[in-house]
C-alpha cells in the first residue's frame, strides 16, 4: 500500500524487542480515515505493544510511522496527542480520588496566568464535549465512586478533550454488559461518522463483526492478514488468530447433578464503604454441577466471594457446606471445610510471587504433616509434592519448582494455582475469573479442568465477567445484579439476550430451572 | 496567668517551627510518591550549614538560605537513589540519616577548630516585632519568632499549590497513579526529583530554625529526633500540609506545656512531663485518627510498562 | 559473562561492592579535607586489630548491635519497619537494671531471669506497636517513634529516682555481680587465674583490660537461631509469606493480624536481648541519664540493611559496624581527621546497599546479553 493521506495512520516494518523477546517483528498497519479498524490477536500477541508505540509510551526498535501521509516521530504521549492520536487503556489510567473533571484536564489544565486552576471554566469546557457526543458522565463524581462503564467514558472523554482524531481503544468491552457494549459501538460509529478514526484492540470476534470496517490479525508479533470482517466468519478469524482451527464451544457431556452440597440462604454483605453489596442472596449448588454466575463487574461478585471465603463479614444470612455453617469464621476454617478457591487476581491473592513454585504449592498446607513435623519444614516431602503437581498439571517449564512464581507466564501461574486448589480435593471449587489474561490454549485447559472436576462429582461455582464463558461452561446460570440473583436458568434454556437484559437490571419473568 | 498563657503560645510556636518545616518537606516528597525517612539527616546538615554560614557572614538570612541549599543537596542523593535507580526508599533514607550528621560534624570540626559544636552566632533570626524595647512580659511573649510566620506562610503556600494549581494536581497524580500521569505526558521523573529536592530544602530550613533561633549554635544534639517527629506529623496529618501543621503545633504545644508546668507549682517530675507530647500523640491517634492512608503509590518506584 | 552475572546476583556481592564504595567515598572526602586517606584507614584498622584488647572491644561493641540488627532484619522480612528498636532496647535495659539491683539471686538463676525479663520487656514494647496497628490501624512508624521517646524519658526518670540513683554519679547503681555475663570474672582475679594468664599474654590482656563477655556468643547463637526459624520452620514460612504478600497469605488462611503481632513481639524481644547483653556484659552495668539516644537501636537499622536482611549476615555487618565505631576513635586520635568520617562511610555503605537492586538488574541484563550473543 502506498503512503498517502487517505490513511490516518500507517506503520511500516515496526520492530520491538524486550530483552530476548521479540514482541513485534516487522509489522505493517494501514488505517483509513473515518473507519473503525480492529486489531485482533491473543493475549501477548503484540497488538497492545504496537499501539503503545503509536501512542509514544514505547519506542520502536525499528520501522516508521506515518500520519496523514507524512513521516512522524512519536517520542512520548505528548507528541502523540499533538498529532491528534489518543488512547483509552485497558487498565484505566484514572486517579481514583480525583473527580472526573480533574482526571480529564490533568496535564492540559485550564489555568490563569499564574498556574492557578480555573475549575469553573474547565468544567464548562468538558461539559460541552459531553453534550456534543451525547455521553452520560457525572463530572463532579470521584472516580472511585463511579461505575466501570462510566470510568471508560471518562477515558474516552480525556482523549476527545485533547482534540484527537485517531482514538485507540484497548480491549474496551472487557468490563461491559452486552447493552453497554452496544452503546459503546454506537458511540464509536458516531465518532467515525464525524470524521474520527478508531483503532479497536480486541480479542472478541463478535464485536469485530458488529463494529469494524477492517481487521488486522497479529499473531506472536507477526502480521498475519488484514480482512474485511463483514465478509469473513468467526471461525476463520479465530483460526487466523490462533494459527490452527479452534473449537469455540466447550465440549462436555450433560450434567448429572446429585444432592445439594453448598447452600447460601439470604446472605447480605456490605462493601468496604459500608454500602450493601450483596442483598438477601440465596442459591444452591449440587454435586456434579457447574453453577455459573453472570454479571457485570461491581454487582457484588467480589463481596460474595469474600463472604464465602470469610475475608469479609456476612451481615446476615447463612452459608452452608455439607450442612455446616461457615459464614463469619476464618479463611482457614473455610479451607478445612473443603472449599477451595481460584482467585480472580492470581498475582494478588493466588500466589506469593517471590516464593518459589514449590513453596506456593504448600501455601495452605505448610503447617501440618507431612510438610511440617514439630514446626520444622520437611523439604524432601515438599519437593516431592510440588514435583507431582507440576507434572500432573503440566506447569511449564517443568523445572520451575525452585524458581520464583514470578518467573512463570500468566497461564502457568494459573495452572499452578489450579493444581494447588484441586489437589485439596474440595467439595466445592470456586473459580473467579479463572481465564482472565490467558491465551486460547490456556483457556481451553482451564475449562477442561472445571468440567473434569464436575464429572468427578464435585460442585463448581464459576464467577466470570465474560458472559460467553459462563454460558458455555456452566450447567446452571444465575444472573447477579445489584447484589441479588435476578434469575436462574438451565444451560439449555439460557439465551444471551434475556441474560444480557437481566445483567443490566431489566425486569423479566424470573425462570428458575 | 496571662503571662503563662502568652509564654505557652510563644514557646509553642518556637518549638514547632523546625518540626513544621520538616513535616512540610515530608508531605511534599510523599505526595509525589517518594518516602522520605531521611528528613532527620537533612535537618541536621541544614542546621549546621545555617549556623556556619551565619557565623562567618554575620547574616542569619544567608544562613537560612544556605541551610535550605544544604538540605537540598543531601536530598539530591535520595532523589537519584529513589527515582533514577529505583532503590529501596526506606534504606536510602536511613543512609542519609547517617551521612547528614556525619558530614555536619565533619565540617564542624574542620571549620570550628576540631570542636563538635560551632561557636555561638551573634545575630539570630529576628522576631516579628524586632527588638521590642519593653518591660511588659506579655508583649515580650507575643513578640514571636519570625520562624513562626515563615512556617505558616509555607504551609499556606504549599496547601495552595497542592490543591489550587496545576502543578499541585500533577504532583498528586504522580503520587497516586504515576502511570496515568505518564500516559498524559507528565514527566514522573521530573516531578519526583523536584519534590524530593524541595523536601530537602524545607527540611534544611527546619534544621536552621533550631540553630539560628532556638539554640544559637550547632551541637551534636541540636537535631535529635525532630526529623522523626516531623515524619510522624506527616502521617498524623494524613499527608496534608494543614494536617501536618496542626500535628506539629500540637507537638510544640505539648513540649511548651512541659516547660511552663515544669517551672511551676505542679510537682511533676520533668521526665514525666517530657513524655507528655508522645503519650498525647498516641492517645489522639487511638481516639481520633485511626487508619492513615498514604498516597497510593507512595514508596513504590515507577517503572514504565511494568505490570 | 554468565559467571559474572551469577556472581553479581549473590547478596554478599552487593555488600562487598557497597563496602568498597564506602571506602572510596570516605577516601575522597578525606583527601578533599586535606587528610591522607591511607593513613586514616590504616589508623582505623590498627584501631580495630592492632592489639588483642582492641579485637575484644570490637566484639563487645558488636554484640548489642548484631542483636538489634537481627531485630530489624526479622521485622523487615515480615514487611514491618521496626524503627522502634531503640525504645525496645532502652526498656529492656531499664527492666534488667531494676531487677538486677533488687533481686538477690545467685548467678545460675539471676542470669536467665534477667535475660528473660529483658526479652519480655522488649517484646512487650514491640508488641504494643503491633497491637496498635492490628487493632486501630495506626501506622507502626509513628507509634514506634513515640514509644522510643517515651522509653527515653522513662529511663531518665528511673535513673533519677532516689531508690536507684547512685549518689555523685549520673546513673543508677550497678546490677549485682551475679547478673554479669562476663567471662570468668572471679577466676581471672584469683591467684591461680593470674598465674595461668601470665603465661598467655594476649589472653591476659583481653581478660584483664576488657569486659570480655558472653554477649557475642549469645548474639551469634541468636543469629543462627533466627535464620533457622525464618527459613526452616513453618512459623518462619508463615511470617515470610505475610511479608511478601499479605493478600495471598490471608487468602491461604493465614491470620495476618496475628502474624504481624507475633513478628513485632519477636523483633522487640531481640532488641530487648541487646539491652540485656549491654547491661549484663559491660561496665558500668547500669543505666545513666541520657542526653540523646545512644543509637544502639538505630545502628541496628544500618546493620540490618548492610546485611541485606540476612540473619547470619547481621553477624558480619554487626562486627563491621562495631569495628568501625570503635576503631573510628583512633582515626581522630592518630590522624586528626574527624571520627565522623566513620559515620559518613557507614552511611555510604548503607546507601549503596539501597542501590543493590540495581546490581541484580545489571546482572540480569548481562546474562540476557550473553544469551543474545550466543544465538
Amino acid at each position: 500500500m502506498q503512503i498517502s493521506d487517505k490513511y490516518a495512520v500507517q506503520m511500516r516494518g515496526i520492530v520491538k524487542t524486550f530483552g530476548s523477546l521479540r514482541a513485534l517483528d516487522h509489522v505493517d498497519l494501514d488505517v483509513r480515515k473515518g473507519t473503525i479498524h480492529a486489531l485482533l490477536g491473543e493475549n501477548g500477541a503484540g497488538k497492545s505493544t504496537l499501539m503503545n508505540i503509536l501512542y509514544g509510551l514505547y519506542q520502536a526498535d525499528g520501522g516508521e510511522i506515518y500520519r496523514n501521509g507524512k513521516r512522524v516521530r512519536i517520542k512520548g504521549p505528548n507528541d502523540a496527542i499533538r498529532l491528534g492520536i489518543g488512547m483509552v487503556h485497558q487498565h484505566f489510567m484514572l486517579v481514583e480520588n480525583f473527580t472526573v473533571t480533574e482526571n480529564v484536564i490533568l496535564g492540559r489544565e485550564v489555568t490563569n496566568s499564574l498556574g492557578v486552576l480555573d475549575m469553573k471554566r474547565a468544567r464548562e469546557d468538558v461539559r460541552r464535549i459531553v453534550e456534543k457526543y451525547g455521553f452520560q458522565v457525572d463530572l463532579d463524581a470521584k472516580i472511585e465512586d463511579i461505575s466501570v462503564g462510566m470510568q471508560q467514558r471518562v477515558e474516552i472523554l480525556k482523549a476527545l478533550y485533547r482534540g484527537v482524531d485517531v482514538l485507540i481503544l484497548d480491549e474496551p468491552t472487557a468490563v461491559l454488559t452486552p447493552q453497554e457494549t452496544n452503546d459503546l459501538i454506537g458511540i464509536m460509529r458516531n465518532l467515525a461518522a464525524g470524521g474520527k478514526t478508531i483503532i479497536l484492540i480486541t480479542h472478541k470476534l463478535k464485536e469485530i463483526k458488529q463494529s469494524s470496517d477492517a481487521c488486522t490479525i497479529i499473531r506472536r508479533g507477526k502480521l498475519i492478514d488484514t480482512v474485511n470482517p463483514q465478509t469473513v466468519d468467526e471461525e476463520t478469524l479465530a483460526a487466523k488468530m490462533v494459527g490452527h482451527p479452534v473449537r469455540l464451544v466447550v465440549e462436555k457431556t450433560p450434567a448429572q447433578p446429585k444432592d445439594a452440597v453448598f447452600e447460601i440462604d439470604r446472605l447480605s454483605v456490605r462493601d468496604k464503604r459500608g454500602l450493601p453489596a450483596v442483598k438477601d442472596l440465596s442459591l444452591k449448588i449440587h454435586r456434579g454441577e457447574i453453577f455459573g454466575i453472570a454479571g457485570v463487574d461491581g454487582n457484588g461478585q467480589n463481596e460474595l466471594v469474600e463472604a464465602i471465603t470469610c475475608l469479609a463479614r456476612a451481615e446476615s444470612g447463612t452459608i452452608k457446606i455439607n450442612g455446616e455453617e461457615i459464614q463469619n469464621t476464618t479463611p482457614q476454617n473455610v479451607i478445612r471445610h473443603k472449599i477451595s478457591t481460584i482467585p480472580s487476581d492470581r498475582q494478588r491473592h493466588g500466589l506469593v510471587l517471590d516464593f518459589s513454585c514449590e513453596q506456593n504449592t504448600i501455601l495452605e498446607k505448610y503447617r501440618s504433616g507431612p510438610f511440617s513435623r514439630r514446626g520444622v519444614l520437611q523439604n524432601g516431602k515438599i519437593a516431592a509434592y510440588a514435583e507431582k503437581l507440576i507434572r500432573e498439571y503440566d506447569v511449564r517449564p517443568s523445572t520451575c519448582a525452585l524458581q520464583p512464581a514470578r518467573s512463570l507466564s500468566g497461564g502457568n501461574q494459573q495452572k499452578l494455582i489450579i493444581a494447588r486448589e484441586i489437589s485439596n480435593e474440595p467439595d466445592l471449587l470456586i473459580a473467579v475469573q479463572p481465564t482472565r489474561g490467558l491465551d486460547v490454549g490456556a483457556i481451553e485447559y482451564v475449562h477442561k479442568m472445571l468440567v473434569h472436576e464436575r464429572d468427578a462429582g464435585k460442585a463448581v461455582l464459576l464467577i466470570s465477567l465474560e458472559l460467553d464463558e459462563v454460558l458455555s461452561v456452566s450447567d446452571t446460570i444465575a444472573v447477579l445484579y445489584g447484589g441479588s440473583i435476578l434469575g436462574t436458568f438451565r444451560q439449555d434454556q439460557a439465551d444471551e439476550k434475556t441474560i444480557g437484559l437481566l445483567m443490566a437490571g431489566g425486569k423479566q419473568h424470573a425462570v428458575n430451572g | 496567668m496571662l503571662n503563662n498563657l502568652t509564654l505557652l503560645i510563644s514557646i509553642t510556636f518556637m518549638y514547632s517551627a523546625p518540626l513544621i518545616f520538616g513535616a512540610l518537606g515530608g508531605v511534599t516528597s510523599e505526595r509525589a510518591g517518594v518516602v522520605n525517612i531521611g528528613i532527620e539527616g537533612m535537618m541536621n546538615i541544614g542546621a549546621f550549614a545555617g549556623t556556619a554560614v551565619c557565623y562567618f557572614t554575620g547574616n542569619p538570612w544567608l544562613g537560612f538560605l544556605a541551610a535550605g541549599l544544604a538540605g537540598g543537596l543531601l536530598a539530591l542523593l535520595h532523589a537519584v537513589a529513589a527515582v533514577t535507580c529505583r532503590a529501596d526508599q526506606t534504606i536510602s533514607g536511613i543512609a542519609l540519616n547517617l551521612i547528614g550528621p556525619g558530614f555536619a560534624l565533619f565540617f564542624c570540626r574542620m571549620f570550628f577548630e576540631g570542636a563538635t559544636m560551632s561557636k555561638p552566632i551573634a545575630n539570630k533570626l529576628p522576631k516579628i516585632f524586632g527588638n521590642l524595647a519593653t518591660q511588659n512580659a506579655v508583649a515580650k511573649n507575643l513578640n514571636l519568632d519570625i520562624t513562626a510566620v515563615l512556617a505558616v506562610a509555607l504551609t499556606v503556600l504549599l496547601w495552595f499549590v497542592l490543591y489550587k494549581t496545576k502543578w499541585g494536581l500533577r504532583i498528586r497524580s504522580v503520587g497516586e497513579h504515576p502511570a496515568a500521569a505518564d500516559s498524559l505526558g507528565i514527566s514522573v521523573t521530573r516531578v519526583r526529583y523536584l519534590c524530593v529536592l524541595l523536601s530537602g530544602v524545607f527540611a534544611g530550613f527546619g534544621g536552621s530554625c533550631m540553630t539560628l533561633d532556638i539554640i544559637t549554635q550547632y551541637t551534636p544534639t541540636a537535631i535529635s529526633g525532630q526529623g522523626f517527629i516531623a515524619l510522624a506529623a506527616v502521617i498524623f496529618g494524613k499527608w496534608t500540609p494543614q494536617g501536618a501543621y496542626g500535628a506539629c503545633l500540637l507537638f510544640g504545644f505539648a513540649q511548651a506545656l512541659t516547660v511552663v508546668l515544669g517551672g511551676g507549682k505542679f510537682a511533676v517530675p520533668s521526665e514525666i512531663l517530657a513524655m507528655l507530647p508522645y503519650v498525647l500523640t498516641i492517645l489522639v491517634l487511638i481516639l481520633f485518627v485511626g487508619r492513615a492512608v498514604a498516597p497510593k503509590e507512595d514508596g513504590i518506584p515507577y517503572e514504565k510498562g511494568a505490570r | 559473562m554468565r559467571l559474572t552475572a551469577k556472581i553479581l546476583k549473590k547478596p554478599i556481592t552487593s555488600a562487598l561492592i557497597a563496602i568498597v564504595c564506602g571506602f572510596l567515598v570516605a577516601a575522597v572526602v578525606l583527601a578533599a579535607a586535606g587528610y591522607n586517606p591511607w593513613q586514616a584507614f590504616g589508623a582505623l584498622f590498627s584501631g580495630m586489630f592492632a592489639r588483642p584488647k582492641y579485637i575484644s572491644n570490637v566484639l563487645i561493641k558488636a554484640a548489642p548491635i548484631i542483636l538489634t540488627g537481627l531485630s530489624v532484619a526479622f521485622a523487615y522480612k515480615t514487611s514491618l519497619f521496626n524503627i522502634g528498636a531503640e525504645g525496645q532496647y532502652i526498656v529492656s535495659a531499664i527492666v534488667v537494671t531494676l531487677l538486677g539491683i533488687r533481686l538477690n539471686l545467685p548467678a545460675p538463676l539471676l542470669i536467665p531471669v534477667l535475660l528473660a525479663a529483658g526479652m519480655l520487656a522488649g517484646g512487650v514494647w514491640g508488641g504494643l506497636v503491633g497491637l496498635l496497628k492490628a487493632k486501630y490501624g495506626i501506622h507502626e512508624v509513628i507509634t514506634s517513634i513515640m514509644l522510643n521517646w517515651i522509653a527515653f524519658y522513662l529511663s531518665n526518670y528511673i535513673v533519677n529516682l532516689p531508690a536507684f540513683h547512685q549518689p555523685d554519679s549520673t546513673g543508677t547503681y550497678p546490677i549485682r555481680e551475679s547478673g554479669y555475663i562476663m567471662l570468668l570474672p572471679n577466676w581471672k582475679r584469683s591467684p591461680q587465674g593470674m598465674a595461668a594468664l601470665s603465661r598467655i599474654p594476649w589472653l591476659r590482656e583481653v581478660m584483664m583490660r576488657t569486659d570480655v563477655n558472653f554477649g557475642i556468643l549469645i548474639a551469634v547463637f541468636m543469629a543462627v537461631l533466627v535464620g533457622f526459624v525464618l527459613y526452616r520452620t513453618a512459623k518462619g514460612f508463615e511470617l515470610r509469606a505475610v511479608g511478601f504478600n499479605r493478600d495471598a497469605a490471608q487468602f491461604a488462611g493465614i491470620d495476618v493480624g496475628r502474624s504481624l503481632l507475633e513478628s513485632m513481639l519477636i523483633s522487640g524481644a531481640l532488641s530487648g536481648l541487646a539491652g540485656c547483653v549491654a547491661i549484663m556484659g559491660a561496665a558500668p552495668h547500669n543505666i545513666s541519664t541520657l542526653a540523646a539516644f545512644e543509637n544502639n537501636g538505630f545502628n541496628g537499622l544500618s546493620v540490618a540493611f548492610i546485611a541485606g536482611g540476612s540473619p547470619v549476615g547481621c553477624i558480619f555487618a554487626g562486627l563491621l559496624f562495631g569495628g568501625f565505631l570503635y576503631g573510628g576513635q583512633t582515626v581522630q586520635a592518630d590522624v586528626g581527621a574527624p571520627s565522623e568520617i566513620i559515620n559518613i562511610m557507614m552511611g555510604t555503605i548503607v546507601f549503596f546497599m539501597a542501590l543493590s537492586k540495581l546490581i541484580s538488574t545489571l546482572a540480569d541484563r548481562l546474562a540476557k546479553g550473553s544469551a543474545l550473543h550466543a544465538e
